[in-house]
This record gives structure tokens, sequence and C-alpha cells, in this order.
């Protein structure tokens, strides 16, 4: 994989990286930014803001309803079991299983959908480094048109630059 | 960014996952006999029936269930509280959350087991998991027994994922640290994680997510383990108020076995600097806070259960209050209110030993509070004639010590592989506060606006 990146002693200096590659013309998706911690004081981090996350978890919460409630009336219906003078399909007990069938639902399509967006696991080739784990800021970019330029641009605040190849 | 601190919390945290003393050998060595002790009460157990139980015509249930109750509730310490701190961003809750999430998950996995060990023909355990059966005999979804089976699963599988989500982002520490096997098997367990800004917020607004799905779970698997008595009409049962009333309970008994198991942490894992008095303070309020409900949950059930004066209630009512189970019943006040309350009601009491002390009177206490709830009952019903006792046999107070031995021993592993506090929530909480816009100065000065 070819890329790009430095890595920043402080998310001060990421972010004038971040802003020194835009301004060197590099599109706001393409740039990279890995850290070992959110930072979510700092413009750079709130570029993927943007997430259906909630709407999906709300829309995990309405299946597991669905389910849950077909699940208890339509079973109720097909072995029907006379139980201490309550209905058949008994509203008030069901809306016991519905309920944690709703909540169960929720929990998994926010779950899943953390995997599929964040894209975990990720096994494939990837850019990384493992001193983002000691603490510094990796400002980089995947396939860069002219890497040349774009090490100059990261070049900042003492950055360490590397390139890949 | 704070580089000293970036570089001493991973050497500080992860120093049991690197190094190992003979002691963890020696403590692993002592939990799993006891809990090997346990296996084998239990294989005996199921050799020669549950017979060799003390269960017996009229009281069916005793120790086990009283095990099921109480661990139950025990695993309301964790999931529940660290999501409603992590909901209104107390920040004191950074070094607390997994030392309280890990111990929902193996109270739950503990406090789930004994259904099935208190089953005759534990293999067929299957039964109670709703599938279309060739006896024709769909699970009764009226049953409270089945609610649990639904309630039990959905928050298993909710705390466990809340417990392992955040762990993520530090196993990809470790990975990064670590060499041989271990860069492998934490490299796994990383899942490739990167870091990126986009990871880390889907990670937090799952994380958001799951914490507002999770609290009115948590509520309702204690309400729904209530249930599995105040359905029945048994003599002080069938009451209204054993909803919150377990809920209340299971709080209070989840809030003492967090703070054990965070004094044990601090002291045997040199986490000083991150687990301070502030915290053994903060949790010792909630503590005395949930002392004071419980009092009063037991001051409100028995007042209306005296002044009703139903002959069927009040044999249990005289049988706890001055009869065979009294010395129980007056030993789980003094454990639940009398020694407590003073201790944590007091500031200058209200130190980590003081805390923990109360904790350990608190769990002793709940137990039995949770055994009188069970066994008084079934020995008492309404007709004189089928009035009963129970004492437990040896297997079974074997496998109850062997409860506690199994949390202890799955306790000591889980922070021997995985760091135990949340590295990179602690560094989140080390950043300074940004400073407010206008617009939110403006917003916030006018909370305390008044009109005019």
């Amino acid at each position: 994989m070819k890329a790009v990146y430095g890595l920043y002693a402080d998310p001060d200096s990421a972010q004038r990286a971040v802003d020194a590659l835009r301004a060197a013309g590099v599109a706001n998706r393409d740039i990279l930014v890995m850290s070992s911690e959110p930072f979510e004081e700092y413009e750079f981090s709130h570029r993927d803001k943007a997430t259906w996350l909630h709407w999906i978890a709300g829309a995990g919460g309405a299946s597991g309803f669905t389910v849950g409630y077909f699940l208890t009336s339509i079973t109720e219906q097909l072995w029907p079991i006379k139980t201490s003078g309550m209905p058949i399909v008994a509203g008030w007990p069901n809306a016991v299983v519905i309920f944690e069938l709703t909540m169960l639902g929720a929990i998994l399509a926010t779950v899943i959908t953390l995997f599929i967006t964040a894209k975990l696991p990720n096994r494939g080739p990837r850019l990384y480094d493992p001193e983002v784990s000691d603490g510094y800021i990796l400002v980089g970019v995947d396939n860069p048109p002219d890497a040349a330029r774009l090490e100059a641009a990261l070049a900042i605040d003492g950055a360490r630059v590397k390139t890949t190849s | 960014m704070n580089r000293t601190l970036n570089k001493r919390l991973p050497d500080d945290l992860l120093r049991p996952l690197f190094h190992t003393s003979v002691w963890f050998y020696a403590l692993v060595a002592a939990l799993g006999s006891v809990v090997l002790a346990g296996l084998s009460a239990y294989a005996y157990q199921v050799y020669n029936g549950i017979g060799v139980t003390g269960d017996n015509w009229p009281v069916f249930w005793g120790f086990h269930e009283t095990n099921f109750v109480f661990w139950i509730g025990i695993s309301h310490a964790g999931t529940l509280i660290s999501a409603i701190l992590r909901l209104v961003n107390a920040t004191w809750r950074r070094p607390v959350t997994r030392c309280a999430e890990a111990i929902t998950v193996f109270a739950l996995m503990i406090g789930a087991l004994f259904p099935i060990v208190h089953l005759g023909r534990p293999w067929l355990f299957f039964w109670l998991v709703p599938y279309p059966s060739a006896r024709e005999i769909w699970p009764n979804f009226r049953s409270p027994l089945v609610w649990d089976f639904f309630a039990i699963n959905t928050y298993l599988t909710g705390s466990l994922l809340f417990l392992l989500l955040p762990m993520i982002p530090d196993f990809a520490l470790v990975r990064d640290r670590a060499t041989g096997w271990r860069h492998r098997i934490y490299g796994a367990l990383a899942l490739g994680w990167q870091g990126t800004t986009k990871q880390w917020h889907r990670l937090e607004s799952a994380m958001q997510i799951m914490a507002i799905a999770i609290i009115p779970v948590a509520v309702s698997v204690h309400t729904i383990v209530s249930f599995d008595f105040s359905m029945a009409t048994v003599p002080m049962w069938h009451s209204t108020i054993f909803g919150p009333y377990f809920v209340a309970g299971a709080i209070f008994s989840g809030i003492a076995a967090l703070i054990i198991a965070m004094a044990l942490l601090r002291r045997f894992l040199h986490l000083e600097e991150y687990l301070h008095p502030v915290h053994f303070q903060n949790l010792g309020k909630l503590l005395l806070l949930m002392s004071l409900l419980w009092v009063y949950f037991v001051f409100a059930e028995r007042l209306t259960v005296w002044y009703g004066n139903e002959p069927s209630e009040m044999a249990v009512f005289w049988a706890t209050q001055r009869g065979a189970y009294a010395p129980l019943f007056w030993t789980m006040v003094i454990c639940n209110f009398v020694i407590p309350f003073p201790i944590l009601a007091l500031r200058r009491l209200r130190t980590i030993p003081g805390t923990v002390v109360a904790s350990l009177t608190v769990l002793v206490g709940m137990w039995l509070e949770r055994f009188l709830i069970i066994v008084p009952s079934l020995a008492h019903k309404q007709i004189p004639y089928t009035w009963g006792s129970y004492s437990p046999r040896p297997v079974e107070i074997v496998m109850a010590v062997a409860a506690f031995a199994a949390m202890g021993l799955l306790y000591v592993l889980f922070a021997k592989f995985v760091p135990i506090v949340s590295i990179w929530e602690l560094k989140v909480g080390d950043h300074p506060r940004p400073a407010l816009t206008p617009v939110e100065k403006d917003e916030a000065a006018g909370l305390w606006r008044t009109q005019p």
C-alpha cells in the first residue's frame, strides 16, 4: 500500500497538518487521521460525524418489536394452551417478551452497524503505524497522487514524515 | 496532550498482562480448587438426584434459587451503573466502568446457571427455549420462567457487548506493545482497529445508544426475576412493590460488590493512582442512598402486610419477625442498615476500609434477604397442615460457596488478560475542557436565569 503520513506529538499539530493537506488540495475524505484516543475538541475529528446509527438502532428496535409480536401471538394461536383463565393471545404477558426482543433488536442493530461502518474486523492491508499506540497522531493520505508535495505539507511542527510503498 | 500520561498509563495498566506474580498462580489454584469442589458437588447431585439437596415438600426452592436471585442482583452493579454514569458524563466513572461491567457479565453467567443446576434432569434445560417441540407444547409465554429466558439472555448479550466494544481500542494498544503469541492473540481481538476518526465516532455513538438501551433492560431483568415470585399467590410474594423492591435490592448489592472488587484491584494491582478515595466516597454515597431505599421498601412492605392482618401473610410475617427465621431477619437488618448506615453517612468513616466493611455486610445482608423472601413464604403457605421447614444440605452449601469462588476466579483471570481500567477513556478524561463558544455560554447562563 502506497501512502504518505506524518506522526504528530499533539493534536494541535495534527490539526495544522490536516489544514496543510487541505491547502495542498487534498480532499477532506482522502485525509486519514488515526489516534489512540478520540479528540472531540478538534475539528479534524468531526469530519466523519454524520451517522445513521441512531436511526438504524431505532429500526432494529422496530424489527425486534415485530418479531416479538409475531413470535408470541402466532405461537399462541398455533399451540393454544389454556392458562389460568387468560386469553389465548394474552397481551400483558406477551408485552414482557416483546419488550425484551425490541431492546435486543436495537442493541444488535447498533453493534452490527458499528462493525460494518467502522470496517471491523479489518484483516486486509491498511495504513497503520504502531507508534499511534504510543500517543502519536497519524495524519496521512492513501495512494497520494503527488507524494513529494504532500511530504512537504506534512513536515510541520517537527513531525516525522514517512512514506510507504 | 500529556506525553507523560501517554507513557505512564499503559505502563501501569498493562503491567498485569505482561508480568505474572506467584500470587496469581496461588490465587487461581485456591479459587479453582473451590470451584472444582462445587462442580463435584453438582456431579454428585446430578448422579444421585435432586433429593440430596434440602429441597423437600413444601419448600422446593432453597439455596439454588437464593443464589440465582442473589447473583442476578449482583449483576446490576456494572452495566446499569456504568450506563447511567456514561449518560450523565460523570468524569469520575472512567476508571470504574470496566471493573463494574465485568462484574455484570460474570455474575449473570453464574446466576443464570442456577435454574439449570436446580433442574432434576438438567440435560433437558433446552425445554425452556421457545422452539416447536415434538411434545406439541410450545413453552408458554405466560410463564414468568420463560420471561426469565428472554430477559436474562437479552441482558447478557447487551452487557457482554457493552463490555467488549470499548475493549477493542485497548486490545489494539496491547497488540502494538506485545510480541510473539500475545501479539497474535491481541491482534485477533483488536479486529484490525486503527483508531481512525470514523472508528472513534462510531464506537462512541454506539456506546451512547447501548447505554440508553441497556438501562431499561437492566431494570426489566430484576423486575422479571421478582415476577417469578409475585405472579404466584403465595403469602408475602403476591405484591405490587416486588418489582422496584427487587431492582433496588439488586442495585444495592451490586454497588457493594463493585466497591469490594475495586478495593481488591486497587490493593493487589497497585492501582492507587487510578482508583482514588473519591471513587469510593462517591460509590459509598450511592450505597448509602440504596440502603435508605432498601429500608423504605422493607418498611412499606411489612407495614402493609401487618396492617392488612391476613392470616396467611401474618404467619410468614411472624415467622420472620420473631419465629424460626427471626435471627436471620434481624441479622439482615443489621447488615443492610444498622452497620452500613453510620459508616456511610459519616464522611469521616466513608473511607476505603469503611466502604469495604459496609459493602461486606451488605452482601451478607442481601444474600439473607433473598433467602428470606423465598423460604419462609414457601414454608408457610395458606393451609397450615402443609407448613414445613427447610435446611440446606452440604451439597448446596458447597455449590453456594463455589459460586463466590467462581466469581473470584473469573475476575482474577479477566484482570490478568484484559486491562481492567479502560486506558483510552482515562486519556480522554485528561483532556482539557474545551472553551465554550459565545452561544454555549449564553445557553449555560440561561439555565440560571429566572423569569421576571
